[in-house]
């Protein structure tokens, strides 16, 4: 059967990014901040290429709110990852602004994707973002294109010869809840799944480009804002770490012993 | 204080998770009109768990409400946010209603803020605590629409403690709402490594880092008995097992390292920050990346080989330099003496 699948993704600072909030709130010097795709997104757009590369006659789009300029640089590279056609909306993508506004920018930006057929549409992204982190964006965008059924923390997709899908989803202590969805529209935001992350193709990045690009210069400006923020603060409590050099493998084990037993 | 409704669904016993009952006593503690809204096959024993709090119990039931749906949990929860007319919805942040709630609303035209860590009156007003871009900044907000639901993380506040009525409790029970729904829930499946590892409740996070993999003293790798070694540890301790990313991802790719660690398993800035009262890290460098997803770990220590790592620079209560793999050998020879 094939899909016509729309990964939404945002990009967010490098990991490993030293990061400090500034009144606003925002993050100090933002714009320098070199950024990647956000992680759990970009699993699922390797899922959704999976997925396409096996459903002959899928499609993927990747819909992303965040300012052009900075997310033409991290297309630059996921351009190399996979086929995709970019919907691009130009705007915030801080960790601040609010769900709700950044869902109806995004379900509007799909909604007039030329040619998209619900009852083909698969939509995926990340179950949670590594910058606002509430995980509530994709569930208000499913909402707004009137799908209801939705899967969070989803790992595996698997299609049944009949274009029914099962899907496990993460659940407490370390589960998977596992449904059967009898077809499409429905949501899935995705958490780590089990696909390693897909060589850099120049050639696939040069035939992604041509489109990226004119797609970026289309995009349109969205004006997302966020709570009231009372405060925005770094963790300030710095420990007092008692290092034990030189002591004896058993006497380490008794200590640690001794320590789990506390209450 | 503004009307609150506290959305809850049951275990599979009918009953009311410790989860649950901790969100009661933040409502509680907010101190206005209260309502719990009730979702599950059967809501008696919830019902009767929660009665004596004076609050007003409305319920959507059945056979429906058994397994975590999106289409039938956010229509069940329409519908009693509907009924209550709350201007404050909290719920305790369990995989359902984080599946679930943000869809409900968006249909309310409300806002929703999620892995609140703090909710309490400020200046009159409620206000959240959570923490943003992977639990490396903190921050207290406030908004002014309505309705406005929050998700609350464990930990906040105990259960209360209340008074068992030997009367069953008075329920208002809505109509099941109409929801067309294309997913059948099959099952839960428990982790394929057969092992369980990931334990919530545990009072004790035992993670390992890649150098378990990596090459020893006598320049080989040991990963057969490393596996020995953390599944003993986690047998003895009762602990919960978490895993650095660069060890999971070995584990991913289908080296033969640790086969029951998974991607569940990961904790950091692209995995988890699970809960628990201690934490106890092995070959691993305790970079900020990791230690990101120790946010909530409250007594910490670590063991590695290299004195200057990440855990020493204030991260962790005790660093022992040593090597992860005799300490653990040594624990186990104890342990194994004492019973």
């Amino acid at each position: 059967m094939p899909f016509q699948i729309v990964v939404c993704a945002s990009i967010v600072p490098d990991p490993l990014q030293t990061l400090e909030p500034v009144a606003g709130p925002a993050l100090k010097n933002e714009s320098l901040l070199p950024a990647v795709l956000d992680p759990w997104a970009a699993h699922a757009l390797f899922e959704a290429a999976n997925l396409a590369s096996q459903n002959a006659g899928s499609k993927v789009w990747l819909a992303s709110l965040a300012p052009k300029a900075k997310l033409q640089q991290v297309m630059m590279m996921m351009a190399q990852k996979a086929p995709f056609e970019l919907i691009a909306v130009d705007g915030s993508a801080s960790g601040f602004t609010d769900s709700f506004e950044t869902a109806a920018a995004l379900a509007a930006a799909i909604a007039a994707i030329p040619g998209l057929e619900r009852d083909r549409l698969l939509l995926f992204g990340g179950w949670e973002s590594a910058s606002r982190g509430a995980g509530s964006t994709l569930q208000m965008i499913g909402e707004r294109l009137g799908i209801t059924e939705q899967f969070q923390g989803v790992d595996r997709i698997t299609v049944h010869s009949d274009g029914a899908f099962e899907v496990l989803e993460r659940v407490e202590g370390g589960r998977h809840l596992v449904s059967i969805c009898a077809a499409p529209p429905a949501v899935l935001g995705w958490a780590t799944g089990y696909l390693p992350e897909p060589r850099n193709n120049p050639q696939l990045g040069m035939a992604n480009m041509r489109t990226i690009l004119p797609a970026l210069q289309r995009a349109k400006p969205a004006g997302i804002t966020g709570p009231c923020f009372a405060s925005v603060s770094l963790p300030k409590q710095q420990r007092e770490t008692r290092i034990v050099k030189d002591m004896p493998a058993a006497e380490i084990a008794r200590e640690i012993i001794a320590w789990i037993g506390e209450e | 204080m503004e009307p609150i409704l506290l959305l809850a669904h049951t275990e599979e016993d009918g009953t009311l998770a410790k989860s649950a009952l901790e969100a009661l006593a933040v409502a509680l503690s907010l101190g206005g009109p209260l309502t719990v809204g009730l979702v599950g096959q059967d809501v008696q024993p919830a019902a009767n768990q929660v009665a004596s709090s004076g609050a007003r119990i409305l319920a959507i039931s059945g056979a429906a409400y058994a397994a975590p749906r999106y289409a039938t949990d956010a229509a069940a929860a329409e519908a009693l946010a509907c009924a209550a007319g709350a201007a404050l919805i909290l719920a305790p942040h369990t995989s359902r209603w984080a599946r679930a709630l943000p869809g409900v609303a968006s249909r309310l035209v409300g806002r929703i803020d999620t892995h609140a860590t703090r909710l309490a009156v400020q200046n009159d007003v409620p206000a959240v605590t959570r923490w943003y871009y992977r639990q490396r900044m903190e921050a207290v907000l406030t908004r002014s629409e309505r309705p406005w639901i929050v998700l609350l993380e464990v930990g906040q506040a105990s259960p209360p403690v209340l008074p068992q009525s030997p009367n069953a409790a008075a329920i208002e029970f809505l109509a099941p709402p109409n929801h067309a729904t294309r997913t059948t829930v099959q099952d839960i499946q428990a982790p394929q490594s057969g092992q369980q590892t990931i334990r919530p409740d545990a009072k004790l996070l035992f993670v390992a880092g890649a150098g378990w993999t990596k090459k020893q003293a006598d320049g080989a790798v040991h990963a057969a008995e490393a596996e020995e070694l953390i599944l003993g540890f986690l047998g003895s301790a009762n602990a919960s097992l978490g895993g650095s990313k660069s060890l999971v991802d070995l584990s991913g790719e289908g080296q033969s390292v640790l086969p029951f660690m998974t991607h569940l398993n990961q904790v950091g800035q692209t995995g988890s920050t699970p809960r628990h009262p201690k934490g106890l890290s092995t070959c691993c460098h305790g970079e900020e990346p990791h230690v990101v997803g120790w946010r909530f770990i409250t007594e910490r220590r670590a063991i590695n080989l290299d004195p200057n790592c990440g855990w020493a620079r204030g991260k962790a209560d005790v660093v022992y330099v040593g090597d992860a793999f005799q300490v653990v050998r040594e624990i186990l020879k104890e342990l194994g003496a004492r019973s």
